[in-house]
């Protein structure tokens, strides 16, 4: 099934172990800025985005008449509370990929390298 | 005659099982020989067969997760609901999609970084071994049998309609042939083979999806609004109250319960996490989720207009009277518009969803079962790669077999019901587990057994005394209650989900179960140290990659 000469599989290599301080690298104020700036930005947002979700639900089933109040033709006020959270999920998942792609994969990346070169 | 003959005849006039069978028999063969082909470039390594040696691309993996995620539940179940329910069955999509935003911005990155196979690695990684990847494996075996039972009861419902197989043996042969076929797939492919059905079924999905949204929209002379007011007119009053919330919810709290199981759920459900590990790094799993979000988003707008043109091209009596039922809208449609031709397109790709669905649930299902409770339980993790794989593939052919007797046994349920459940037990002891372990420094084996085996308890309790399994009036329509026990009542919790109270509950419990043992087993500082570095920074993970 195998052949005899494979390169050895990515995961089978598997992170070397035990070659660093944790604690020290944790504690590095690199680090705890990393640390910061990732839990500074999911943390809020994702309340954020709950909180939107959960106001949808709530209004669908606690004020169905304000949600049937027609808005354009037959589209209500439900329906277009819908489609925003459409919206609001695209334009999270955008927001959310160009923070890590400035804010947070940078400051990343050295981090590693730093640690992996010692 | 009355509407029953009628949605009979117009099925058995449009439906001809011979060029069903032939279109999915040609899928059938495309798709296995894809997965010969792939599989010759495995090696035996337990990473090949479970992660496909995490080599797919960010892309790649994205339409095989939305492959993995649209199943049977999203693109029949959804339509369904929404032809017959309306409002409250937009509900199912909008919640499915929000939910990805958990995954995006809370899991899916952090867990690349730091596990390797299953969601027993995440928690392993600073706990002890052996108890708290036994719990892992439990709840991701409990989780894929839910989840698999409704894939499996759509395949039922779905063969009554396409072959005219009425008789409950000949049901239970196609069902049997799907779940021989699933197995195959697992078998002789792994996870790239699996991997490469989905895709190919993802693709399939949506661009058979977008035509018949197109061509609904084309009919409606591209009017939204006059869709709506169609849909509303032809129901007569069933469907007069469509566009509004409360026609399947009638209690207000079980609405709420469902909207957090589906929210909370998705970063939550075993066989997406696994997906995660076949991309490299980090980045590529982002870029996955961001592909995922895109392809899944469209594709919930689509059935949006699919399940609105069924109650105005089909209309709701002769969906719910359907052999199938509500599962059968999008079919029928399909019929409607394209005839014959289209109807066996069509119903080739629900089947090929169920296929893909069903092969990576199972590949979740034994990769959890070889890896954690096999090797690191009862092996002490000293079980040879090769050793682990044939206890995968061994298990791979018990959850087939399981499989295709639950799907024989759940025939006829309604899916998106079925799907919720398997949301709400995921949600409950799976995403409380693995947001603690990601995040709380303190969080330790007994907090990571109370919310896994607490929420699984707890939600299964819910599930057995809610309406779901016994109960429910009798519908004078069907003749039939809507439980899934007729002529029994033994309810006593009120709602259809449990989640409102078992997810809370499931986060207290591991919060509760932290504090409590903290004292004799605190929490290892140093682990967790080395895990936050790991999972924020991709030391190593990205090493092993680029060497």
């Amino acid at each position: 099934m195998s052949a005899p000469l494979e390169k050895p599989d990515a995961s089978e290599v598997g992170p070397p172990t035990g070659s660093h301080d944790w604690e020290k690298a944790q504690a590095e104020p690199e680090f705890q800025e990393l640390r910061r700036r990732l839990r500074n930005f999911v943390f809020p947002v994702s309340a954020l985005f709950l909180v939107w979700y959960l106001l949808f639900v709530v209004l669908s089933v606690y004020a169905p008449a304000f949600m049937s109040i027609k808005v354009i033709g037959n589209v209500n006020l439900g329906l277009l509370f819908g489609l925003l959270q459409f919206v609001s999920t695209f334009a999270i998942t955008w927001w959310y990929v160009r923070f890590a792609n400035k804010r947070f994969d940078p400051l990343a990346a050295k981090i590693r390298e730093e640690l992996e070169q010692q | 005659m009355t509407t029953i003959e009628l949605a009979q005849t117009r099925i058995q006039d449009t439906t001809n099982p011979l060029l069903n069978i032939a279109i999915f028999g040609v899928f059938v063969v495309i798709t296995l020989a894809i997965v010969v082909r792939v599989s010759r470039q495995k090696s035996s390594a337990a990473g090949d067969f479970y992660t496909a040696g995490s080599a797919f691309s960010g892309r790649q993996n994205g339409i095989a997760i939305s492959g993995d995620y649209l199943s049977a539940a999203s693109f029949l179940g959804i339509a369904g609901a929404i032809a017959l329910y309306g409002y409250d069955g937009f509900l199912y999509s909008i919640g499915f999609l929000v939910a990805w935003l958990v995954a995006l911005l809370l899991v899916a990155e952090l867990l690349r970084n730091t596990g390797k196979y299953t969601m027993g690695d995440v928690l392993a990684f600073r706990m002890r071994q052996k108890p708290v990847r036994a719990a892992a494996a439990t709840s991701t075996l409990v989780v894929s049998f839910f989840y698999l039972l409704a894939q499996m009861a759509g395949a039922g419902g779905l063969v009554a309609l396409l072959l005219n197989v009425t008789s409950g043996f000949g049901q239970a042969v196609v069902i049997a042939i799907v779940g021989v076929l699933m197995i195959a797939y697992v078998l002789i492919g792994g996870m790239r083979g699996t991997t490469w059905v989905q895709i190919i079924k993802a693709v399939l999905l949506i661009a058979g999806a977008l035509v018949m949204t197109v061509w609904v929209l084309a009919l409606a002379g591209f009017n939204f609004s006059a869709l709506l007011g169609d849909a509303v007119a032809e129901g007569g009053a069933a469907s007069a109250k469509l566009l509004q919330p409360g026609n399947q919810y009638k209690n207000p709290i079980d609405f709420i319960s469902l909207g957090l199981a589906l929210v909370l759920g998705t970063a939550g459900l075993p066989h997406i996490l696994m997906r995660f590990y076949t991309v490299p790094t980090a980045q590529e799993a982002r870029r996955s989720v961001t592909w995922a979000v895109g392809l899944i988003g469209v594709f919930y707008l689509f059935t949006l207009v699919l399940g609105y043109g069924a109650a105005w091209l089909v209309g709701p009596e002769t969906i719910s009277k359907a052999p199938g039922g509500q599962n059968s809208a999008a079919p029928l449609l399909a019929a409607e518009l394209g005839g014959t031709l289209l109807l066996g397109i069509i119903a080739a790709v629900a089947f090929a969803t169920i296929l893909a669905v069903v092969a990576g649930l199972t590949i979740t299902a034994s990769a959890s079962f070889a890896h954690d409770i096999y090797t690191n339980v009862l092996k002490n993790g000293e079980a040879s790669p090769k050793d682990e794989v044939r206890v995968a593939r061994l298990t791979a052919v018990v959850i087939g077999v399981v499989a295709i007797i639950g799907g024989i046994l759940a025939n006829g349920q309604n899916i998106a019901f079925l799907v919720a459940l398997a949301f709400a037990v995921a949600a409950s002891a799976n995403l409380p587990t693995i947001l603690y372990s990601l995040f709380w420094k303190n969080f330790n084996t007994g907090g990571a057994q109370w919310s896994i085996y607490g929420g699984l308890v707890v939600t299964i309790v819910l599930i057995i005394f809610s309406p779901v399994v016994s109960g429910k009036p009798v519908s004078p329509t069907t003749g039939k209650s809507a439980s899934m026990l007729q002529g029994v009542d033994f309810h006593w919790f009120p709602l259809d989900n449990p989640g409102i109270i078992s997810i809370p509950v499931s986060f207290l419990l591991g919060y509760l179960g932290t504090v409590l043992t903290s004292k004799k087993d605190p929490a290892d500082k140093l682990k967790y140290a080395e895990m936050e570095v790991r999972s924020l920074t991709g030391v190593g993970v990205e090493k092993a990659v680029h060497h």
